[in-house]
C-alpha cells in the first residue's frame, strides 16, 4: 500500500484500506468521531500522519470484539450511531488501561468525545455497566 | 486531507535532527520540527502552515527524557501531555496540562510542540515561567541553555534551525504551592477565556496568564501589586488590574471588560487559595 507523507491515519484507514468505521467529522481534533486505538492509547486519527503510525498496532473497531460493544445496545447508548465508534474505542482504551476508574477519570476520557444527538446519560451508563462488569480469572 | 505533501524523516538523535534541518533548509525544503504534529495537521489542512518537509522528534532519547538529577528535573519536549499528568513529576505542570484539549488529543499534544505554537494560549509554558525554569535548545552551534524568563517573550524566540531539546526546572520549586485555575466561556474542554497558574515561593506570589492577550506571559506587574501586604485584598486586586500594560484580547471569546471581570475574579480565588 502507498501513500502520502501528508496523509492522516484516518484518510489510510477508510478510503486505502476500506476500514470505514472511524468517522470524520470536524477533522480537527475536536469531536472524537474518528478515535482508534494506537499500541492501546485512544488516539484521534485526524490528528496523527499515517506514517506516524508505522511499526504501531492499529485497532479500529473493526477489530474490536469486547463487551463494550453489546453494552452500547442494551443501554441505547446511541441514535444515529456516527459517534459511536469514536466513544467505544476510547471507552475501550480506558477500560484496559485503568481498571476501576473513578467517576471523574470517567468523565474527563468521556469529554474527548461529542454526541450530538443521544444523551450522554446512556453512553456514561453504557461505560460503567462494563467496568462494573465481573473480571475474567 | 493536507492539500500538499512533504517529506518526512524520523531522526533517532538532537544532532541527526539538528543537521536535517539544516540540509533541508540549504535545499529550499522549508523544513518544520514535527512534535505531537497536531498544529502543523490542523493547519496544514487549511493551508495556513507549509513544510516542504517535517522532522519528527519523538524518537529522539533526549526529546522524550523526563527525569531527575540531585537538582533539576528533566522535562523533554517530546513528551505527550497526558505522560506528563500520569507521571506527575511537576504537579503545577501536571494540573495546568490536563486542562488543555481533552484527553485523547493530550495523548497526541506534547509539551513542547505546546510551548512553540502559534496559537494565543500555549498554556504548557506557564508553569516554566513561573519557576524559572531553563531551555536547552540545540542548534547548529551546539547546545545552550537559556533562562525561559529570557527566551520566552511573547513566543519562544529561537533561531532558524534550532530544536527546543528540554525544559530543566529546580526541584526546589516543584515542592511549592500552586494553584492552576482555567475559565471558559462554556464547556469543560478547549481552549480558555482565561487561565491563571500562581506559585508561592516563600512569602511571594508569582502569576502568569494565558489568554488575556494574544500570548501567554509572566505577570511580574499584577504579582507587585498582589503581593503588597499593606494593602487588603481588594485594594491588592484594583492595583494590580490597573497596572496590566498589555492588549486585552476582545474577540468573539469574550470582550476585554469581560476578561478582565474574570480576572479579577480569578485573582481573588488565587489569593484565597494561597493565602495572599
Ligand atoms: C481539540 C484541540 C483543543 C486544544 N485546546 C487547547 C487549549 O485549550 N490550550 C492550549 O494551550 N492548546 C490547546 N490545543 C493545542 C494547540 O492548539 C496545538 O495543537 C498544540 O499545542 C501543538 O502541540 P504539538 O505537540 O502537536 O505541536 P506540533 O504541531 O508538532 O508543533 C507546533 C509548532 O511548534 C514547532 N515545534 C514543535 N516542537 C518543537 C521543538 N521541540 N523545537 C522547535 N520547534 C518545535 C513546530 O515546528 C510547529 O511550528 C488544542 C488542540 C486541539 C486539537
Ligand atoms: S474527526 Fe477527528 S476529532 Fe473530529
Ligand atoms: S448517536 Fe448520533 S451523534 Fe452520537
Amino acid at each position: 500500500m502507498t501513500f502520502r507523507n501528508a496523509d492522516v491515519l484516518l484518510d489510510v484507514l477508510r478510503y486505502q484500506l476500506g476500514l470505514t468505521g472511524a468517522k470524520p467529522g470536524c477533522l480537527n481534533g475536536d469531536c472524537g468521531a474518528c478515535t482508534v486505538n494506537i499500541d492501546g492509547a485512544a488516539q484521534k486519527s485526524c490528528l496523527m500522519l499515517a506514517v506516524e503510525a508505522i511499526g504501531k498496532e492499529i485497532l479500529t473497531i473493526e477489530g474490536l470484539n469486547a463487551p463494550i460493544q453489546g453494552v452500547f445496545v442494551d443501554q441505547f447508548a446511541f441514535q444515529c450511531g456516527y459517534c459511536t465508534s469514536g466513544f467505544i474505542m476510547n471507552a475501550h482504551s480506558l477500560i484496559e488501561t485503568k481498571k476501576n476508574p473513578s467517576d471523574e477519570e470517567i468523565t474527563a476520557w468521556l469529554e474527548s468525545n461529542i454526541c450530538r444527538c443521544t444523551g450522554y446519560m446512556e453512553i456514561e451508563k453504557a461505560v460503567k455497566s462494563v467496568i462494573h462488569l465481573p473480571k475474567g480469572p | 486531507m493536507i492539500p500538499y505533501d512533504f517529506e518526512y524523516y524520523n531522526p533517532s538523535s538532537v544532532e541527526e535532527a539538528v543537521q536535517l534541518f539544516q540540509t533541508l533548509h540549504h535545499d529550499g525544503k522549508e523544513p518544520m520540527y514535527f512534535s505531537g504534529g497536531t498544529e502543523i495537521i490542523t493547519f496544514g489542512r487549511l493551508n495556513m502552515v507549509r513544510a516542504g518537509a517535517v522532522i519528527d522528534i519523538k524518537n529522539i532519547p533526549e526529546c522524550r527524557a523526563l527525569e531527575f538529577n540531585q537538582e533539576s528535573l528533566f522535562i523533554g519536549a517530546a513528551n505527550a501531555l497526558t505522560t506528563i499528568e500520569e507521571r506527575n513529576p511537576f504537579p503545577l505542570l501536571s494540573q495546568t496540562v490536563s486542562e488543555i484539549a481533552d484527553r485523547t488529543a493530550r495523548n497526541k499534544i506534547t509539551v513542547g510542540g505546546n510551548i512553540c505554537g502559534t496559537i494565543f494560549y500555549r498554556e504548557a509554558v506557564l508553569p516554566f515561567l513561573l519557576t524559572d525554569s531553563l531551555v536547552l535548545v540545540a542548534g547548529h552551534r551546539g547546545l545552550r541553555s537559556v533562562p525561559i524568563n529570557e527566551i520566552f517573550q511573547e513566543q519562544l524566540l529561537l533561531e532558524s534551525g534550532e530544536l527546543l531539546v528540554q525544559m530543566v526546572t529546580n526541584r526546589a520549586y516543584l515542592e511549592q504551592p500552586f494553584v492552576s485555575i482555567k475559565r471558559r466561556r462554556q464547556w469543560d474542554t478547549g481552549y480558555p477565556l482565561i487561565t491563571v497558574a500562581a506559585l508561592k515561593v516563600g512569602q511571594e506570589i508569582r502569576v502568569a496568564i494565558s489568554g488575556l492577550t494574544d500570548f501567554p506571559f509572566r505577570a511580574k506587574q499584577i504579582e507587585g501589586a498582589l503581593n503588597r501586604r499593606d494593602l487588603s485584598d481588594e485594594q491588592r486586586i484594583e492595583l494590580a488590574l490597573h497596572s496590566l500594560d498589555v492588549l486585552i484580547l476582545n474577540d468573539t471569546e469574550g470582550s476585554s471588560q469581560y476578561r478582565l471581570f474574570v480576572l479579577k475574579n480569578t485573582l481573588h480565588d488565587v489569593l484565597h487559595e494561597l493565602g495572599g
